[in-house]
C-alpha cells in the first residue's frame, strides 16, 4: 500500500507546478501508469480524495492512463505490445525479450486549470 | 474563465529518483557494491543475509547492512552477530525504503563511512510490492523467493523480478517436503525476466552460497574495471 505516498507526491508536485499560475484552480490531474509499475488505480483513486483533502486540490479529479506493457523484439525487429504483465514473450514469434519500452511508467503527464482571467 | 491544459510530462517518484542518482553516485565514488534484497516476509532475506556477511568476511571483505522493518530492531540485532556494522532503519509503517532514508543513515552512521566498504546490504522492509517503485541507487537489485512461498510468485508479482538483477530462492533444504517444482519456479522467474542469474540456496545448510559469494566478487570486480 504505497499508493497514498505516491498520491501524497503528486499533490505536492501539482501544487508546485500550479503555483505558477495564481489564483487558478486544479480541475483535473492526468497521469500515465504503466502496467508494470505496481500501482493498483483504484487505491491511487481512494487515496486522492483523502490526500487532496484541505489542499489547492480539493475537488480536482485524478484521470489514470494505463499503458500496457511494450516490447521491442528483435526477431520480429519491431516493438510489440503484451496483453499481460506474466510474462515478457513476443505474441508474434514467441521469442523472449528484455528490450522494454513501455510500461513502467509512473508520471504526471498534465493537469487542466482554469485561469482567472485578467481584467485589461 | 478559461480553462488550460499545462504539461507536466514528470515522474511521479522524480525526487527518489534524483536522491538515489546522487546515492549511486556516492556509491560508485567510495567504490562500494550495494545490493538491495527484496523479499516477501517469512523468505528468510535475514539469515541468508547473514550468512553472506560471514562468508563474505571470512574471505576478507569489508561489508556493513541497513535493515529495514516497520518496528522493533531484532533483525539488525540477528545480524550484527555476523561481527558486520549494522543499522537498523524503522520506518513506522511505511511499506518500503526510499532514498532518503538510506542516505540519512549512511551519514549518521558512526564508525562506518562507505569508502572503508567493500559490499553495503540493504535489507528491505518485508513486501513485494512498493519497493519495487523505489530505487536506493543500489548496483544490483537480488529478488528472493523461498520454496514454501509457491511457484508461481514471481507471476504474481512481476514488478519487482522484471526490476531485479539477479534471483535468490532460498530454503532449498526444504524442498521436498514443500513439494517445491524447481523447473517451474526458474521457468517463471525466466519468463519475466530473462537470462537474470538465479542462485538456490539454504543458509541453513550454506548449500550454494559459493555461486553466489562468486558472483558478488565478479560483480565487484566488473564495476571497478
Amino acid at each position: 500500500m504505497h499508493e497514498l505516498s505516491i498520491v501524497s507526491s503528486i499533490v505536492e508536485t501539482v501544487t508546485e507546478s500550479a503555483a505558477a499560475y495564481p489564483g487558478a484552480r486544479v480541475l483535473e490531474v492526468r497521469l500515465r501508469v504503466g502496467a508494470l509499475a505496481s500501482v493498483v488505480v483504484e487505491s491511487l483513486e481512494f487515496c486522492w480524495g483523502i490526500a487532496t483533502d484541505g489542499t489547492p486540490l480539493a475537488g480536482a479529479k485524478l484521470l489514470v492512463k494505463t499503458l500496457p506493457v511494450v516490447l521491442h523484439c528483435a526477431p520480429c525487429g519491431q516493438d510489440v505490445e503484451l496483453e499481460g504483465v506474466q510474462s515478457l514473450r513476443c505474441p508474434r514469434c514467441g521469442e523472449l525479450g528484455i528490450d522494454l519500452r513501455q510500461g513502467r511508467e509512473l508520471e504526471i503527464d498534465s493537469i487542466e486549470i482554469d485561469e482567472v482571467e485578467e481584467t485589461l | 474563465m478559461t480553462t488550460r491544459i499545462v504539461e507536466l510530462r514528470r515522474g511521479i517518484l522524480k525526487k527518489n529518483d534524483e536522491l538515489a542518482a546522487g546515492l549511486r553516485s556516492s556509491y560508485a565514488a567510495a567504490g562500494v557494491l550495494v545490493l538491495n534484497l527484496v523479499s516477501s516476509p517469512g523468505t528468510g532475506k535475514t539469515a541468508f543475509l547473514e550468512l553472506t556477511l560471514r562468508e563474505l568476511r571470512a574471505r576478507g571483505a569489508k561489508v556493513a547492512a541497513l535493515v529495514g522493518d516497520l518496528e522493533t530492531d531484532n533483525d539488525a540485532r540477528r545480524l550484527a552477530a555476523s561481527g558486520a556494522p549494522v543499522r537498523q532503519i524503522n520506518t513506522h509503517g511505511i511499506c518500503h525504503l526510499d532514498a532518503e532514508m538510506i542516505g540519512r543513515h549512511i551519514d549518521g552512521w558512526e564508525g562506518v563511512t562507505l569508502a572503508a566498504l567493500d559490499y553495503l546490504f540493504i535489507e528491505n522492509v518485508g513486501n513485494l510490492v512498493c519497493p519495487s517503485s523505489y530505487d536506493l541507487g543500489e548496483g544490483i537489485r537480488v529478488a528472493l523467493l523461498s520454496v514454501t512461498e509457491g511457484e508461481d510468485k514471481p507471476l504474481k508479482y512481476p514488478t519487482l523480478f522484471n526490476s531485479a538483477d539477479a534471483a535468490v530462492i532460498t530454503k532449498i533444504d526444504i524442498a521436498e517436503p514443500c513439494s517445491f517444482d524447481r523447473d517451474l519456479a526458474l521457468r517463471n522467474i525466466n519468463e519475466i525476466r530473462p537470462g537474470i542469474r538465479i542462485f538456490e540456496t539454504s543458509a541453513k545448510t550454506g548449500a550454494g552460497m559459493e555461486p553466489w559469494l562468486d558472483y558478488l566478487a565478479e560483480e565487484r570486480t566488473r564495476r571497478e574495471t
